[in-house]
């Protein structure tokens, strides 16, 4: 390996000989961004997963697009019919039209993970920064704080707080869901901004900046935040898939969603136990809801390979 | 015990009487993504029993790459042997099935790295690693195996080395873990050692005790000993021979009092006035202008030319074809090696 | 390595109150009616109210009731059931079960996310090392509640391979796929650290040496660099233990087994609270446990920490 390296830093001064300029003056030099987005331009896996991505978002938004059938209007009288030009992918044990409802299925998922993720994402930005700036006791305090709520497994903790939090029964429990998500998955993100915030500290460029008089609101938000963000938003991606899955298990497991909402979750549950009559009101939605979160892991693990310089 | 030690020793077409190690116009290149690096174009060297051999050059310039490949411990791929013969002892052993080149490591040919920190495994105990040659290499037991690794402790003189055997890697000093690598490099008594940069790690009083360590070992032995190093300072005091590699080539080969009194190429020149004097305390350094050649664009012609006080057209345009033998047991690969034999060397 | 085991075991203490504070608060604190939500819309006698109350002290002031909690938890008392079962009781007959598919899940998940991590490690880029990445992202979107389903309707009831469910006492064959199910959880992640760790070890100086040594491949990377790459992935096995629990609930509800993770999924249904709350302690006992003797597994290990 010290060969290859050698090699390859065979420009590099040595000891020996006198330092001059490299001769790739002429190119411009980029910064770390703009190398990430050269990488990601040539990723097929990124431009896969943006696709799925953009397609799933727009599908939560304008469901009417894909789709004229009214997901609501069922007939028993259409139980378990086969795939037609009406509907695409049959009809379900109520004879509700099963691409309808995948299609509308979509919004709550996407919905919640987005509003469960934001809160994570607060939460750790704020608890990671603190503890990173300040140091000291502030950080022991809430790294022990991080450590007792990771000692939680997520869905242990999400079955009693949802339990907790949609104890109204007539509640859809979105929000219940949302909040319940957000309050215990900040973990992970505040560790890795905790770290990033250290490592940016100590950077040369940011002792300049405070010796120059810049107060820690500006720090953070001007010299340490724009280096953090990167590992911070694949974090938070990859969170947005995750948080999809957790949802949709909890919708399974009784304490998400619930009634009348159209959801992956309850139609997969609702659909399993009549998987022996006909497949296709289970096989759907587990296909939409597998390739919706693989779309937000792929995005989040092609973003984190393109900006982690060693893997390139 | 015996029998093994007998077993190995029989490698098929080993004339005792053969030079101990020679190396014929070796050349390796790295395939990589940026293209193919020519790492060694054609490397002569040759040792004998109980000398030493320093290679000497800048980082790059393919020294621990000849090392390696003498070990065939060389990543292979990118790394690859395409041309040249590396005799021991007659046998030719990258002509060897894999099986035998295997046991003439450690075996025949040890080696000891620059940074044993990170050349020792950091998750055995220094007993388990040594032991582990004896264990593999002639199936002794384990308290056997024990028992010859105290030997080998108080052999390269750690203190204590009853107790200190239980220990890992990063409970030694520097100084110390160098001498558990001699240890284990000479714990299957070998007849050729190379030392890769033994002592750059380490501090300048504890270089001179590995030195040292390492000069007595090899006259008690009788071991040919390698050892690749971009100090001048340590060859002086060490070697016998030495060889000066630039691009991947030895463009000078002398005994070692020969070299620093008048050096016949004008690199091996370079490097000698870039060395730190106490009597020039207050004058500039000379330093070699430029950078080594990138390893994937070797200039045309001596690959040395943009940098050398002497070049001129025909430097430019052809290699100088073959080593000029400047003295008995001296050679230089230079156009114009009369021209720097006879200047004064600046500054004396 | 003593003070590491003590500073270690100090955290694990604060953390096991902190953990166990964090899941009563959620369950009692702030509740109008605490009674009401452990019952869920069945109604409450008003006897079964009085014991309920007895039973968890509601009188008392929250730091209190917390107390009384935690002294249940340490001395092995979990309380009743709505249906007045002893929670104990209820997991002894359940945890067997669970241990067993965990177990048998965890063997398959080692095995082959070591094996095929040490091989894609080895032959980085290669057809092997692209096909697993493919299978680990596939592994990694693939929710326990999309595998579950899925995986019973095709090898149980499609091709019928194993069988789609099983029973209080089916055998080990039974156990197979959920068993496989539950292991997909956690072979992604232990492949790919697996496969990070051996390409990291095996560019190090150390295997050089090793195989300076004059050692074959097979020792150098089944000693070596094996011994060196274990150990995040021991690490990993406290963060798996919360997945497989995780994965239970689901996987042992969709294929009938009456282990823990039924219990208490049945519990949720039945909207029985004192089951839930009972069940979710032990897990979270059990999981804080766990991870603590990992860690102490962790020094082991890594003589480097040993001697911090």
């Amino acid at each position: 390996m010290s060969n290859i390296e050698s090699v390859t830093q065979a420009e590099v001064p040595t000891a020996i000989g006198v330092p001059v300029s490299p001769e790739s003056g002429h190119e411009k030099p980029r910064s770390l961004t703009g190398d990430a987005w050269e990488d990601l331009r040539r990723n097929w896996i990124f431009w896969t997963a943006a696709v799925l991505v953009v397609l799933v978002v727009v599908m939560s938004a304008f469901p009417s697009l894909f789709t004229s059938a009214d997901p609501g209007s069922c007939a028993l009288a259409r139980q378990h019919k086969g795939p037609s030009g009406a509907a695409l992918f049959g009809y379900d044990f109520q004879g509700c039209d099963v691409y309808a409802r995948t299609v509308y299925g979509a919004r709550n998922s996407v919905l919640i993970s987005l509003i469960a993720t934001t809160i994570a994402g607060l939460i750790g930005v704020i608890v990671g920064m603190a503890a990173g700036y300040f140091g000291g006791w502030v950080d022991a305090l809430l790294a022990r704080g991080i450590d007792i709520v990771l000692g939680i497994p997520t869905l242990l903790a999400a079955i009693v707080l949802a339990r907790r939090l949609s104890s109204d029964p007539n509640e859809s429990g979105f929000w219940a869901v949302a909040l319940t998500l957000g309050v215990i998955t900040w973990t992970t993100g505040a560790r890795i901004m905790r770290s990033s915030v250290i490592s940016a500290k100590n950077q040369d460029y940011v002792a300049a900046a405070r010796m120059l008089g810049a107060g820690p609101g500006r720090l953070m938000i001007r010299h340490i935040l724009p280096n953090a963000a990167a590992p911070f938003v694949v974090v938070l991606t990859i969170l947005l898939g995750v948080n999809i899955a957790t949802e949709a298990t909890l919708t399974f497991l009784g304490v998400g969603l619930k009634g009348d909402a159209i959801s992956w979750g309850i139609a997969i549950s609702e659909s399993a136990p009549y998987v022996t009559e006909t497949a296709r009101p289970l096989v759907w939605p587990s296909v939409f809801l597998a390739l919706t979160v693989l779309a937000f892991i792929m995005l989040g693990d092609a973003i984190r390979d393109a900006f982690d310089p060693r893997l390139r | 015990m015996t029998d093994i030690k007998a077993e190995i020793d029989v490698l098929p077409g080993l004339d005792s009487s053969a030079r101990l190690l020679d190396v014929e116009n070796l050349h390796v290149e790295f395939r990589t993504q940026a293209g193919v690096a020519r790492a060694i174009n054609g490397v002569d060297i040759h040792l004998d029993p109980g000398e030493t051999l320093a290679i000497l050059g800048e980082s790059g310039c393919g020294k621990s790459v000849t090392a390696q490949a003498i070990m065939g411990i060389l990543d292979s791929p990118p790394g690859f042997v395409t041309k040249g013969a590396i005799r021991y002892r007659g046998v030719d052993l990258l002509k060897l099935p894999e099986e035998q080149r295997r046991k003439v490591r450690a075996n025949h040919i040890a080696m000891i790295f620059q940074d044993a920190l990170s050349a020792l495994n950091p998750v055995f105990s220094i007993g388990f690693q040594l032991g582990e040659l004896f264990r593999v290499h002639r199936g002794t037991s384990r308290q056997d195996a024990r028992r010859r690794s105290i030997e080998l402790l108080d052999l390269v003189k750690i203190p204590a080395a009853r107790q200190r055997i239980n220990d890992y890697p990063h409970q030694f000093s520097g100084g110390m873990r160098q001498r558990v690598m001699i240890a284990m490099a000479l714990a299957l008594d070998p007849k050729v050692l190379i030392a890769d940069e033994p002592t750059t790690a380490l501090d300048v009083t504890v270089q001179a005790q590995i030195m040292n360590l390492l000069a007595e070992l090899r006259r008690e032995r009788n071991m040919g000993l390698i050892l690749i190093t971009h100090d001048m300072g340590v060859v002086a005091d060490v070697a016998d021979r030495i060889s000066v590699m630039y691009a991947g080539k030895v463009v000078e080969e002398a005994p070692v009092l020969d070299i620093y009194a008048r050096p016949a190429h004008p690199y091996t020149k370079a490097l000698l006035e870039s060395i730190p004097r106490l009597d020039m305390k207050g004058q500039q350094l000379n330093v070699i202008k430029g950078l080594p050649p990138n390893l994937l664009r070797i200039p045309a012609g001596c690959p040395f030319h943009p940098r050398c006080a002497y070049a001129r057209d025909v430097c430019r345009a052809d290699p100088p074809p073959q080593q000029y033998d400047v003295a008995p047991a001296r050679t230089a690969r230079c156009h114009f090696w009369t021209e720097v034999v006879g200047d004064e060397p600046a500054g004396s | 390595m003593f003070r590491y085991f003590v500073r270690r075991l100090l955290q694990g203490v604060l953390t096991f109150f902190g953990a166990t504070f964090i899941v009563y608060a959620l369950m009692f604190a702030n509740q109008s009616d605490p009674l009401q939500a452990l019952a869920g819309e069945r109604p409450l006698p008003e006897n079964v109210r009085q014991a309920l109350t007895e039973r968890y002290h509601l009188d008392d002031p929250f730091i209190l009731q917390y107390g009384y909690y935690m002294k249940g938890l340490l001395t092995g008392d979990f309380g009743t059931s709505l249906t007045n079962r002893p929670i104990l009781e209820m997991m002894e007959q359940a945890w067997p079960t669970t241990i067993r598919l965990s177990f048998i899940a965890i063997i398959i998940a080692v095995l082959i996310a070591v094996t095929a991590g040490i091989v894609s490690a080895i032959r980085r880029g290669g057809v092997f090392d692209n096909t697993t990445l493919v299978i680990t992202l596939l592994l990694l979107s693939m929710p326990i509640v999309v595998l579950a389903p899925l995986a019973q309707l095709i090898f149980g009831m499609r091709l019928q391979w194993v069988p789609a469910t099983a029973g209080a006492d089916s055998g080990l064959f039974a156990l197979v796929l959920p068993a496989f199910v539950l292991s997909s959880l956690v072979i992604a992640t232990q492949l790919r650290v697996t496969r990070a760790s051996v390409a990291e070890n095996l560019r190090s100086d150390y295997v050089r040496t090793a195989r300076a040594k004059g050692l074959a491949d097979r020792r150098v990377i089944g000693v070596h660099v094996l011994r060196n790459s274990l150990i995040p992935v021991v690490t990993l096995i406290g963060t798996d233990l919360g997945n497989l629990m995780a994965g239970a609930i689901v996987t042992e509800g969709v294929f009938n087994i009456p282990g823990v993770g039924f219990m208490l999924v049945r519990g949720i249904r039945t909207e029985d609270g004192p089951l839930v709350v009972g069940f979710v302690s032990i897990l979270v006992i059990v999981f804080l446990v766990v991870n603590l003797v990992v860690d102490l597994l962790y020094a082991v290990l890594d003589p480097r920490i040993r001697y911090e």
